[in-house]
């Protein structure tokens, strides 16, 4: 049988032989990806009920572990209504531009030392590009909805993601700087040492910064004026109902995923582990550098999307406008202009 | 072969992506052709091997401008039979500047097919060619003057705007933030202590 496959495999033609390699690699991201969008839901669902001292969702399933699942076929059954004098194509263009771009951007990112779906020089500039075109989904949906609720909901997230582009912007600016390449592997390589070596700490207010920028990004609490259900019904998907609204979800949860990724990468190493120069615990498993400790690091960003959701109230629209443009866009450029110092004196360890 | 196809494609989503910027009726669908036609465009430098301007062409062109563009124009309620009715009575002039851009390309390009060279593709880069890097070389050290000229420039313009925006009207009233945040209980609340009544 395996004999079988080895030469069915070698008799096919090289060209063909990677595009099959390559599928299965972005199977092998996308799977694992979606099936941690569905529990992520059921983690926000349990961790803000345990933290507002309800119990959440405990029915379907062991300790309601198939929730997510019940919620997708909910979804699926359910008819989706296009509003009349809307604008048909661009109404169902708008969630799949939402979503391409959340999980395009994960060909780049190195999820252990082995294993990244695109290796390419200019990797940090790709994911600039590409989380910048999400904010397309969600202006294409308040217009083509057709209804002032959506048209608001729109408005607020084209200035808000704007204006926290910037910030973000600067902030990879300043990991650039430190780690002196533009390929998300190699930043993760200059961060090698331990975990005081990691650039949260020479960075820590472009840090708090890019973190703080993202889930403004990502249109998470407290900023999540976009869909403020006090203000304007749900902001931008309002008129959406079933699988289109699923996608809008999915994308959510997914541009969370992939700025918990991204924050990990820049400036907590990665897939280095914590321990790497201990003196014991260093040479055991503990110390090598892999999945586990990305995906270690991953979840914990996730959950402070959770926390802060759970712990927040949401921000006032003019203070985040205040925000992004008049606090984090100074902030950044002076501490870009301190680790320019700190390059320049080369100062340890992360320098020299 | 496939570079050929690829190419050939999306220069033919390019030009449609073109056409459909002046032929929409409606201006978003418009502005979103122009989305496109960037984004082709991008793919087309890409084969260039030029993947730092196809990059920030996306990100600068796609991400950040044709954004505000579409937040400005899904501000407006642009009546479409308004913005056709001088269709006839510009089309002379716009032909003409059409005609001209044309007759200009075409004689650069009559004048250099003397030499074919230039038509030839370069000879590809290495895998670990960094296009960014040597961007970032030239500009910080041959061109550095005008560079740093054009970052000049562009700081000018953008005072030039703000000024021009912020117009202060006599009688508005402005949050201060700092003073919001400095303000104490004891500066807005004042508890009083009322008897109550007792008996009656």
């Amino acid at each position: 049988m395996i004999q079988w496959f080895e030469t069915a495999w070698s008799g096919l033609p090289p060209a063909l032989q990677t595009t099959v390699t390559i599928t299965l690699q972005i199977v092998a991201i996308l799977v694992p990806l979606i099936l941690s969008v569905a529990y992520l839901t059921y983690a926000e669902r349990k961790i803000i009920g345990y933290i507002q001292n309800r119990i959440g969702p405990n029915r379907v399933g062991f300790k309601g572990l198939l929730q997510p699942f019940a919620d997708v076929l909910k979804l699926l059954v359910k008819e989706i209504v296009v509003p009349a004098k809307a604008s048909k194509f661009l109404f169902i263009t708008a969630p799949i531009l939402s979503i391409v771009p959340a999980l395009a951007t994960w060909a780049v990112i190195p999820v252990s030392p082995q294993f990244v779906l695109a290796d390419i020089n200019a990797g940090v500039l790709y994911v600039l590009a590409l989380t910048s075109l999400g904010v397309y989904g969600i202006i294409l949906a308040g217009w083509a909805s057709n209804s002032k609720y959506a048209l608001l909901g729109a408005m607020r997230s084209a200035a808000q993601i704007v204006a926290y582009e910037i910030a973000m912007g600067f902030a990879l600016v300043g990991v650039l700087m430190a780690g002196g390449s533009l390929n998300l592997g190699a930043i993760i390589e200059a961060q090698s040492g331990s975990a005081l070596h990691w650039f949260w700490l020479p960075l820590l207010p472009l840090f708090m910064i890019y973190f703080i920028s993202g889930v403004a990004e990502t249109n998470r609490a407290p900023f999540d004026v976009a869909e403020g259900e006090s203000e304007i019904v749900a902001g931008f998907h309002v008129e959406y109902s079933g699988m289109a609204f699923a996608v809008f979800f999915l994308a959510e949860y997914a541009n969370m995923i992939l700025i918990a990724a991204l924050t990990t990468s820049f400036f907590f190493g990665g897939w280095l582990s914590p321990f790497q120069s201990w003196p014991v615990i260093g040479d055991t498993f503990l110390g090598q550098s892999s999945f586990f400790w990305f995906a270690l690091k991953l979840s914990f960003f996730l959950f402070c999307f959770l926390w802060f959701r759970a712990t927040f109230p949401r921000y006032r629209y003019d203070q985040i406008m205040r925000l992004g443009w008049k606090v984090f866009i100074p902030v950044t450029i002076v501490w870009l202009m301190v680790e320019g110092l700190l390059v320049l004196f080369r100062v340890g360890p992360w320098f020299d | 072969m496939i570079e050929s196809a690829i190419f050939y494609t999306f220069g033919a989503v390019l030009l449609g992506a073109g056409i459909g910027v002046i032929t929409a009726r409606n201006p978003v669908h418009s502005a979103m052709f122009l989305v496109l036609a960037f984004v082709t465009s991008a793919f087309i430098w890409m084969l260039l091997e030029a993947e730092f301007l196809a990059i920030v062409l996306v990100l600068v062109y796609v991400g950040a401008v044709m954004v505000l563009f579409l937040f400005v124009v899904m501000m407006l309620d642009v009546k479409i039979e308004q913005a056709r009715a001088g269709f006839t009575r510009y089309a002379p002039l716009g032909i003409a500047v059409v005609l001209f851009i044309v007759a200009m390309l075409g004689i650069v390009v009559w004048d250099r097919t003397q030499e074919m060279n230039f038509l030839q593709a370069p000879a590809r880069a290495a895998a670990d060619y960094s296009n960014t890097e040597a961007l970032g070389e030239l500009l910080y050290t041959q061109y550095v003057y005008p560079f740093e000229l054009a970052a000049v420039i562009l700081l000018v313009a953008i005072v030039a705007a703000i000024a021009l925006t912020m117009r202060r009207r006599p009688g508005l009233k402005v949050q201060d933030v700092g003073r919001q945040v400095v303000v104490r209980r004891e500066d807005r609340v004042r508890l009083v202590n009322i008897e109550s009544e007792k008996g009656e």
